[in-house]
């Protein structure tokens, strides 16, 4: 047999030697890993990325809310400056008591109990009429998700054109809007009068209505989506056997789709009350930061738009109003899991 | 009630809307079937059983050809006007509601003068279930229940409305083998009972041929043959359907007749020479001249063999026989002679496997009597065949020749 190691290269041994000094090193660095019990920890070393930024930027912020909402009087310049600030529940009674408040829960209420069910209802219809469709299913369900996708406050800018009063309280008789005002064009097409949806002097409560509208159609896509899918998951042949036992179509709708779909119909509401409570973006979309028609700003304030009145200046008090409505959804939320429970199936 | 189907066709147009590549699920079907009576729709799979049903029910309309319920035609009638009751194969009760509530779904769905009181219509429930016998667990939601109890639940359901026809979707073939047994007879039972005419549908030969009053056998869209359940295992229309039925499979082997006489084997192919004189084609005003070449084909003869049974009156040439496990009788002085692999007791009866050169099958599997003389470890046995259970079938058409019994 012929030795072979006497017939290595120079180079070839170096590069054992390289090799042996980092196995060595890889052979120190097992038995420190066991020396430390690394396969105990292992799990949370390859989970420390995440943890640490969900820590920064999420949880370290949740912590620093609860502190800044019962210091009273809170403000973050003022601490900056080294002032104290002493412990007490001042923040949320000055929350309360503000003139706004009371008028921004009750939008943000009015918004939500109206727009989940329309949008809720509207959506299963759809979503049951694009199920059942045969070739133009995949075309229709592109052009229902296209709001998804686009940008509310481009959204808001053109619903504010759509609602707008043609020509009278919005632009001068120099100024060419063609195609500002087309659900008054057509109100008026059909013999109507032309309302005042969004413009000044208009009613509070033609306001509401262009923002569940808006709203609603906002919604539908996200809606739409989830019950499209639970649909599609629905065994055919539970409609084969409604269709042999001579079942009328709107008791298959109530009795069986519903029922079968009651899981995502509930997921979508659960959603649908948390959005709905932190509505904002619409708002400014349609009637811009002063979130109310020109003369009556803050009308249609929100929640959520409350909030964002302190966020420059009394910390204090924004972490007070973000709390409240945490606490809202939160029972709001519970109500519907607690309902939810009863009702569906599985 | 009756149900005739008459030339009834299915053909499914081909995906990609060629012509020529349509599948003919079911072929040009007529039956007509008794009043109150139980129908196993039997093949393999992809042999249109299913789709038969499906037509029957009205949620698969047939391509041409007409359905019968007594007179009236309700080929185009929609499947909630016909009044059939359907049991799905895997049941489809309804998850959200209890099986109260899954019986009564039907009779809710009754309008006009057919609408029941509450109290009626929780009467005829009870009456249903207490038939398939699960009146206790009316409260259940069907995932609280077994797989043969969900069954009962689904056949309540399509018997509640009283159909005018009972139709099964390989009822059994989610419950195991020994509920199998026990729902078979059940649904035989309930049948009796109730005397809807009903049709059902399997690949279990056995299944089918415990409970029908008769049976159709399918293949590829085209019935095989229709009849009661043993004279179509004693009297089989072809080849497949004797190979369909029974258990253990009849066993095939390949012969021929010859004067009168049936022989196993003597097949022989042959290399045959010859010459075959071609003209070419050639340009015109050339003289084409004639090319012999020598070739070779393969000739199949048939020539010596085995001879086990005269057959008179069936003309010379190359046959498929079929005998059945049970034609075969231990005889030391038998004429037809297996090598012996293995014997299995079974108490009543005895397996014999063995081998012969002329089986289509690995092995041959013959059950005879306990008490036969059978040398074990012999290398031999040697059989004579009962006549009956003897079946020729055309070696090339795969159809039934018959003889003389």
């Amino acid at each position: 047999m012929a030795d072979y190691s006497t017939t290595q290269t120079p180079e070839a041994i170096e590069k054992k030697g390289f090799r042996r000094t980092l196995d060595d090193w890889y052979e120190k660095f097992n038995k420190f890993l066991i020396k430390i019990k690394f396969d105990k920890w292992k799990g949370w070393v390859y989970l420390a990325p995440c943890i640490i930024l969900l820590l920064i930027f999420t949880g370290w912020p949740i912590l620093n809310t609860l502190r800044m909402a019962f210091l009273e009087g809170y403000d973050t310049m003022l601490e900056l400056g080294g002032e104290p600030f002493q412990f007490g529940i001042g923040n949320f009674t000055k929350v309360i008591q503000y003139r706004g408040f009371k008028d921004c829960l009750v939008n943000t209420m009015l918004l939500c109990v109206l727009t989940v069910p329309i949008s809720t209802f509207l959506a299963l219809l759809i979503s049951v009429c694009l199920n059942a469709i045969g070739p133009l299913s995949r075309t229709l369900q592109t052009i229902y998700f296209l709001p998804y996708v686009t940008n509310s406050i481009a959204i808001g800018m053109v619903f504010a054109a759509m609602f707008n009063m043609v020509g009278t309280a919005f632009g001068g008789e120099n100024e060419l809007i063609v195609t500002a005002g087309i659900i008054n064009n057509v109100i008026e097409f059909f013999g109507g009068t032309k309302i005042n949806w969004i413009n000044e002097g208009s009613s509070y409560w033609a306001n509401i209505f262009v923002m569940v509208v808006y709203i609603v159609w906002n919604a539908l896509p996200f809606k739409i989506l989830i019950l499209l899918g639970g649909l599609q998951s629905v065994n055919k042949q539970y409609y084969d056997a409604a269709k042999i036992d001579a079942t009328p179509k709107w008791r298959v709708f109530t009795r069986i789709t519903v029922p079968l779909l009651s899981p995502m119909i509930a997921y979508v509401v659960i959603t649908g009350f948390i959005g709905g409570f932190k509505e904002y973006s619409s708002i400014v979309g349609i009637f811009g930061d002063d979130m109310g028609p020109t003369g009556d700003p803050r009308r249609l304030n929100t929640m959520v738009g409350f909030n964002y009145r302190f966020i420059a200046e009394e910390q204090g008090r924004a972490s007070a109003a973000a709390l409240i409505l945490f606490a809202i959804i939160f029972v709001v939320t519970m109500i519907n899991l607690y309902v939810s429970k009863k009702k569906t199936h599985f | 009630m009756k149900v005739v189907l008459q030339n009834l066709t299915k053909i499914f147009p081909s995906r990609s809307k060629k012509p020529g590549e349509e599948v003919v699920a079911v072929n040009d079907f007529t039956f007509e079937i008794p009043d109150g009576q139980l129908i196993g729709l039997l093949g393999p799979s992809g042999c249109g059983k299913s789709t038969t049903l499906y037509m029957i029910s009205g949620l698969q309309e047939p391509t041409s050809g007409k359905i019968f319920f007594g007179d009236d035609d309700v080929t185009d009638l929609s499947p909630e006007n016909r009044g059939v009751g359907l049991v799905f194969q895997n049941y489809a009760l309804y998850p959200h509601m209890t099986v109260k509530q899954n019986i009564l779904f039907p009779l809710q769905n009754l309008r006009g003068a057919d609408r029941l009181t509450k109290e009626e219509m929780l009467e005829r429930a009870y009456e249903a279930a207490r038939l398939v016998q699960i009146d206790n667990l009316m409260d259940r939601k069907p995932s609280e229940l077994s797989g043969g109890q969900q069954q009962r639940v689904a056949i309540a359901r399509a018997l509640v409305k009283m159909p005018r026809v009972l139709l099964l979707d390989e009822p059994l073939s989610n419950l195991d083998a020994r509920l199998r047994l026990q729902t078979r007879e059940e649904i035989r039972r309930i049948q009796k009972e109730t005397k809807i005419t009903t049709v059902f549908v399997t690949h279990d030969q056995e299944e089918a041929m415990s409970i029908s009053d008769m049976i159709v056998v399918m293949k590829l869209g085209v019935v095989q043959q229709i009849g009661v359940p043993q004279n179509v295992y004693d009297d089989p229309s072809n080849l497949f359907v004797a190979k369909f039925l029974g258990t253990p499979p009849i066993n095939v082997f390949e012969g021929h007749v010859k004067e009168g006489t049936l022989y196993l084997g003597g097949k022989m192919e042959t290399e045959e020479v010859y010459e075959e004189t071609k003209i070419p084609e050639v340009a015109e005003g050339e003289e084409a001249i004639p090319v012999t070449e020598t070739k070779t084909r393969i000739v199949t003869t048939y020539e010596g063999g085995q001879p086990v049974l005269s057959v008179p009156g069936v003309a010379d040439g190359p046959v498929t026989i079929g005998i059945r496990p049970e034609g075969f009788v231990v005889d030391p002085e038998g004429p037809m002679v297996c090598n012996l692999q293995n014997v299995e007791v079974m108490g009543r009866d005895v397996s014999v496997v063995s081998t012969h050169e002329a089986s289509l099958n690995p092995t041959i599997r013959s059950i005879v009597d306990a008490d036969s003389a059978i040398q074990l470890g012999a290398e031999h046995i040697r059989y004579s065949l009962k006549r009956h259970k003897v079946h020729l079938f055309d070696a090339e058409t795969e159809e039934r020749i018959y003889f003389e019994v």
